[in-house]
């Protein structure tokens, strides 16, 4: 079972993208939005996905979806060890770091 | 309304199994056992200081592409195939999107719909009775770093002021199997489950693919658990149990997530759909962090890499070499050497199977081979702290001991002084004989010395074995071996005394 995709507007007529959908969306990537940018987004969000519903009206049920442009397949690696970064140059790049680890702020601080 | 412990406590288990079916679904983690994480060449070594096993790919630094390690695929068919599985002709990994910071990339390189191999089963010997397991899937990923919570009281999220990340786990390669929804088992639930992954572990240990250690994280168990009322077949709200590292813990895990569950719905309670964590020390299950719903991880194919078709032929070559089921092999060498059960249990239990049949194969008989391994070196192992295979000798070494035994070039506690110079690094068996000068002191003249100064020491013995006390003799033996380091064949001795006293011990 695969994740069902915004209905197509064109075919419903219903709208793309709810307010709720968008605060939801926004939760799940963590954007703490006003409700005038929840609003703003909804507009901008349904043109994007109508934009997409007119290429699916394009496709043909005997087209298959692609996710690469070039049909390769079996792209391997062999399993031998290649040494990587150096400690210091790992940690280089960290906001925060103690005890040779990245510090990030607490997690799940959302009252779970 | 809320039910929780404090309101409705636990149902008895006899009567909760009257009332409600469980419905378990198993869910095992197992990390590959490859050189290489799953996507980029670091090494998968277990406990190197934090963020030394890290680089642009694994920590998701900007640019940076993965590339599939053929070995964790050939890995995850011959689990498939092991299995009995379908293996997929064509699949592709698919991002698993969440945030949390286990994961640098804020996603999890997963399977989604599209799972390497599918369709399968095992069957597990729950108490002399075949259960078969339906396998809904197999798929390949990649285990998470590792999250240590700093403030709060008790090293959990809860509480925690920050939180500090090492990223050597961090892309290892993982095989996730979960079961078809597995009913009708009743009041056995925990112990199909814990035989489920129990035999799960010997068929990954056998495969060569993982080494399935529970305590390291290596094999992993998931306990979903729902109850529906009995012969209902609608199934209840489930939970997930995580931090299951021990196969008495699977069982236990199970168990008590009946009793609880029963309670809240006996009490017109419902269950909440939530993941749970098991508590090692009190046997009992917590709240974790409440689910989120498959649509939320917004899965879907992953750019970054192409599919997997596995020829038919590489399939096929993998599916032959595929070993004998491991508790089909212990039955033939039970029935080979002729050991009990209990025999068999122990040797299984200390890890012994092994290297008793490479004992017989390098030519000891079996109760030889048993004798060293359960006995005297499993009180080394002991000992040390060690496994029996981690002991620092070989099959091969054990039965050139066996042989010079039975060659009369050593005795019994000789052959212990042997097997401890192995063990101290002193070389094989013949080396250690040599440097030590443990043969057996077979010379007859340097032997009838030593007896006749042990019966001059005694006289008294002496006159005792001459009136026909033959069973005196011991303490002569035991003189002239004391005499000789122990280095005299005792039966030998034994005879010169009689021989030098004209007694015939038979008369």
């Amino acid at each position: 079972m695969s994740p069902s995709p915004p209905e197509d507007p064109a075919a419903t007529g219903a709208p793309a993208l709810t307010r709720a959908d968008v605060a939801h969306l926004a939760y799940l990537t963590r954007l703490k939005l006003t409700d005038e940018e929840l609003d703003t987004y909804v507009g901008q969000l349904s043109v994007i996905l109508d934009s997409v519903a007119q290429v699916s009206q394009l496709a043909t049920p005997d087209v298959v979806p692609t996710t690469h442009a070039v049909p390769l397949t079996n792209v391997y690696r062999e399993d031998v060890v290649v040494p990587g970064l150096e400690h210091d140059a790992a940690l280089a790049g960290a906001p925060a770091e103690q005890d040779g680890r990245f510090r990030v702020p607490q997690i799940l601080g959302e009252g779970e | 309304m809320s039910f929780d412990l404090d309101t409705v406590g636990l149902m008895d288990y006899d009567q909760a199994i009257e009332t409600f079916d469980p419905v378990m679904g198993l869910e095992v983690h197992v990390e590959l056992g490859t050189a290489t994480k799953m996507f980029c060449a670091c090494p998968t070594d277990f406990g190197g200081e934090p963020n030394t096993h890290v680089c642009p790919v694994c920590l998701a630094l900007p640019g940076a592409m993965p590339a599939v390690n053929r070995l964790a695929v050939e890995y995850a068919i011959k689990i498939g195939l092991a299995l009995n599985c379908e293996i997929a002709e064509w699949c592709r990994f698919a991002r698993k999107n969440y945030f949390y910071p286990d994961m640098p990339k804020n996603f999890q390189t997963s399977q989604y719909d599209e799972p390497i191999a599918f369709n399968g089963y095992l069957d597990v010997d729950v108490d002399g009775e075949i259960v078969r397991i339906e396998i809904e899937r197999a798929h390949m990923e990649e285990d998470t770093g590792k999250s240590l919570h700093v403030g709060g009281a008790t090293g959990r999220i809860h509480g925690a002021e920050y939180s500090l990340l090492d990223y050597n786990r961090a892309g290892v390669p993982l095989v996730e199997i979960v079961t078809k929804p597995i009913i009708g088992t009743k009041a056995a639930a925990p112990a199909v489950a814990r035989a489920y992954v129990g035999a799960l572990r010997d068929l990954l240990l056998s495969l060569g693919v993982s080494d399935v250690r529970m305590d390291q994280g290596s094999l992993r168990c998931d306990v979903n658990l729902s109850l529906t009322p009995a012969g209902n077949p609608v199934f209840g709200t489930r939970t997930e149990t995580k931090n299951v590292n021990s196969l008495r813990s699977v069982e236990r895990a199970a168990r008590y997530e009946v009793t609880r569950q029963a309670a809240i719905l006996a009490a017109g309670g419902t269950i909440k759909q939530e993941t749970r964590h098991f508590e090692e020390q009190s046997g009992t299950t917590r709240a974790g962090r409440s689910k989120e719903t498959a649509e939320d991880y917004r899965y879907f194919p992953e750019p970054d890499l192409v599919p997997i078709a596995p020829a038919r032929e590489w399939v096929e070559e993998l599916r032959a070499t595929l070993p004998e089921l491991p508790w089909i092999r212990r039955a033939r060498l039970q029935a080979d050497w002729g050991f009990t059960d209990p025999e068999m249990r122990d040797l299984l239990a200390a890890g012994g199977i092994d290297l008793v049949a490479e004992t017989v194969a390098a030519g000891a008989t079996p109760a030889e081979a048993k004798s060293w391994w359960s006995a005297y070196l499993g009180q080394k192992a002991n000992a040390a702290g060690q496994s029996l295979t981690e002991l620092p000798i070989t099959p091969v070494q054990v039965a050139e001991v066996v042989a010079l035994v039975n060659s009369g070039a050593l005795n019994a506690k000789l052959a212990r002084q042997v097997i401890d110079g192995v063990l101290a690094g002193e070389g094989d068996p013949a080396a250690v004989v040599a440097a030590r000068g443990l043969a057996v002191v077979s010379d007859d003249s340097a032997l009838q010395q030593a007896v006749d100064d042990a019966l001059a020491a005694a006289p008294d013995v002496a006159d005792r074995i001459r009136s026909g006390k033959v069973q005196a003799v011991g303490a002569v033996v035991g003189a002239v071996m004391k005499a000789t380091r122990g280095q005299a064949d005792a039966a030998r001795v034994r005879e010169l005394v009689f021989t030098t006293l004209g007694v015939d011990p038979e008369a």
